[in-house]
């Protein structure tokens, strides 16, 4: 399993991966926002955090697609699900998604505060809204997985991916936006939606996988 | 004409793949798999549709006569009638899901032929319900709450249901090969089912806009029974009215799949006589 994630992580951080393409997307995202609503100094520090989180989150359903994608034009995905003797597919999967989420949303992660400048957003918003991210988008990753999974035999199955995977990361953008807006606006807490924040990930690396993987066995 | 007499009886030339995944349930004696093979299915179903669909128009004829003839409520006034469609319309579109949901289940453990057709028959139909759903909701909305449209709760989570169906529906279509459809459906249904219990109780957890459940209560229905009565009336009518349209659409589903298998098989054939 070490020797899984350290191959993909390689993979992930060699020239021609998405990693790069994902901090660019988000970039733009966030820059484009101020010409959308105006310069407002005080607006775009209401809005920032909701902002940040909108485009990681776009950011990282972009790369999505590529999950499983590349293993099976390879081969390499009919080996590890041949391997389930030894390694159960679920876990396989498990390990895939946090080696995608080290190298494709972790930079995002990285980036957030100094995006968070130019939203005007102030300190402790910033720290809040790297955190929140930090804990909530490996449930976006698990989530993902179940449509990368269920599209991996689609051609372009890019746009679909996404349509299929963003009802279910509501409920993980509302906690996370609310945790981050609690931080900074004195009379919403911080700490309930946080948790929940946190559970939700817990939730999903358990429902994820095992699904991606039902997906992948019976599929291909 | 001698086309579709053909279709109607022709046993030994099913579509391989509902044969082929039949053979090993047709020892299993169970009731519902006695619904397993198409063609009984089709003789049934055939059997019933007239009978139920005569019954839906008429509990939904008297439901809306009854809704018309129930009266005004002292605060809302007239516009109190709306609930008699929009609750039925959002209870189907739950009820809608849940049957994907067992059919869901029904494909991936019990491998039942029918469950795919099933599923790829109920989501349109529950994307229909769940859309005048929140139509009519927004309709009673904009004179009572002063607009179309809150994000609260329950709106939500109905919006992301339909989101959902659009999603299941565009997947069905996406892929080609029914089979390979059919297991993606099921898993992308299973996940998705995690939205219904928060629709139900988006409005006890959450003190939102919308009301709180009224009908199904521990503690008694909180409606006057003359405005309940006819509501439940018009519940009946429309559930009748989306088993006949599931029925129907299943039939259509069967059939539609007979004929892109004759038509492989007579290209098939053409294929062989030419060579």
């Amino acid at each position: 399993m070490l020797a899984l994630y350290a191959r993909e992580v390689k993979l992930g951080i060699r020239a021609g991966s998405g990693a790069l393409t994902g901090v660019l997307f988000f970039l733009a995202v966030v820059t484009v926002i101020p010409f959308g609503v105006g310069p407002d100094l005080n607006l775009l520090a209401r809005i920032g955090p909701a902002v940040l989180w909108i485009g990681a989150l776009l950011a990282s359903l972009l790369a999505l697609e590529r999950l499983f994608q590349a293993d099976r034009e390879d081969g390499t995905l009919d080996l590890l699900l041949m391997s389930d003797h030894r390694h159960m597919v679920a876990l396989t999967v498990l390990v895939k998604c946090l080696a995608h989420w080290t190298t494709g949303v972790l930079p995002l992660v990285a980036v957030t505060p100094f995006l968070g400048l130019f939203m005007n957003v102030p300190p402790l918003g910033l720290g809040a809204a790297t955190l929140t991210l930090l804990v909530g988008t490996p449930a976006i990753t698990f989530i993902g997985a179940v449509g990368a999974a269920l599209t991996v035999a689609l051609p372009r199955g890019g746009v679909l991916v996404s349509v299929l995977v963003l009802p279910l990361v509501v409920p993980v953008l509302i906690f996370g936006v609310a945790a981050s807006r609690g931080a900074m606006a004195d009379p919403d807490p911080f700490l309930p939606p946080f948790l929940i924040l946190s559970a939700l990930t817990l939730f999903f690396a358990v429902l994820g996988p095992a699904a991606a993987a039902l997906a992948l066995r019976h599929i291909d | 004409m001698r086309a579709c007499g053909n279709l109607n009886e022709l046993p030994e030339s099913l579509p391989a793949f509902i044969y082929v995944s039949m053979s090993d349930t047709a020892k299993q004696t169970s009731r519902l798999m006695a619904l397993a093979n198409p063609t009984r299915f089709l003789e049934i179903a055939g059997a019933i549709l007239p009978w139920l669909s005569c019954a839906a128009l008429f509990v939904l004829a008297a439901g809306l006569w009854l809704a018309f003839a129930a009266p005004e409520d002292y605060q809302q006034g007239i516009t109190v009638r709306i609930m008699y469609i929009h609750v039925p319309f959002a209870w189907l579109a739950m009820f809608c899901y849940g049957l994907m949901a067992l059919s869901a289940l029904g494909t991936l453990v019990w491998r039942h032929p029918l469950a795919d057709v099933s599923l790829k028959a109920a989501a349109p139909i529950g994307a229909v319900f769940t859309a005048l759903a929140l139509a009519t909701g927004s309709i009673w909305g904009k004179p009572m709450w002063g607009t179309w449209w809150v994000w609260d709760a329950r709106l939500t989570s109905v919006f992301v249901l339909f989101l959902m169906y659009l999603g299941i529906i565009a997947l069905t279509r996406a892929l080609d090969e029914p089979t390979r459809a059919a297991r993606a459906a099921a898993i992308l249904t299973l996940v998705g089912f995690i939205n219904i219990p928060i629709i139900k109780f988006s409005v006890d957890w959450w003190n939102t806009l919308h009301q709180p459940a009224s009908v199904f209560r521990f503690d008694g229905p909180t409606i006057h029974p003359s405005l309940l009565w006819p509501l439940l009336i018009s519940a009946l009518g429309f559930t009748l009215l989306f088993i006949t349209l599931h029925l129907m659409a299943m039939r259509t589903e069967i059939w539609r799949r007979r004929v892109g298998t004759m038509r492989r098989l007579s290209a098939r054939a053409a294929e062989g006589q030419a060579s």
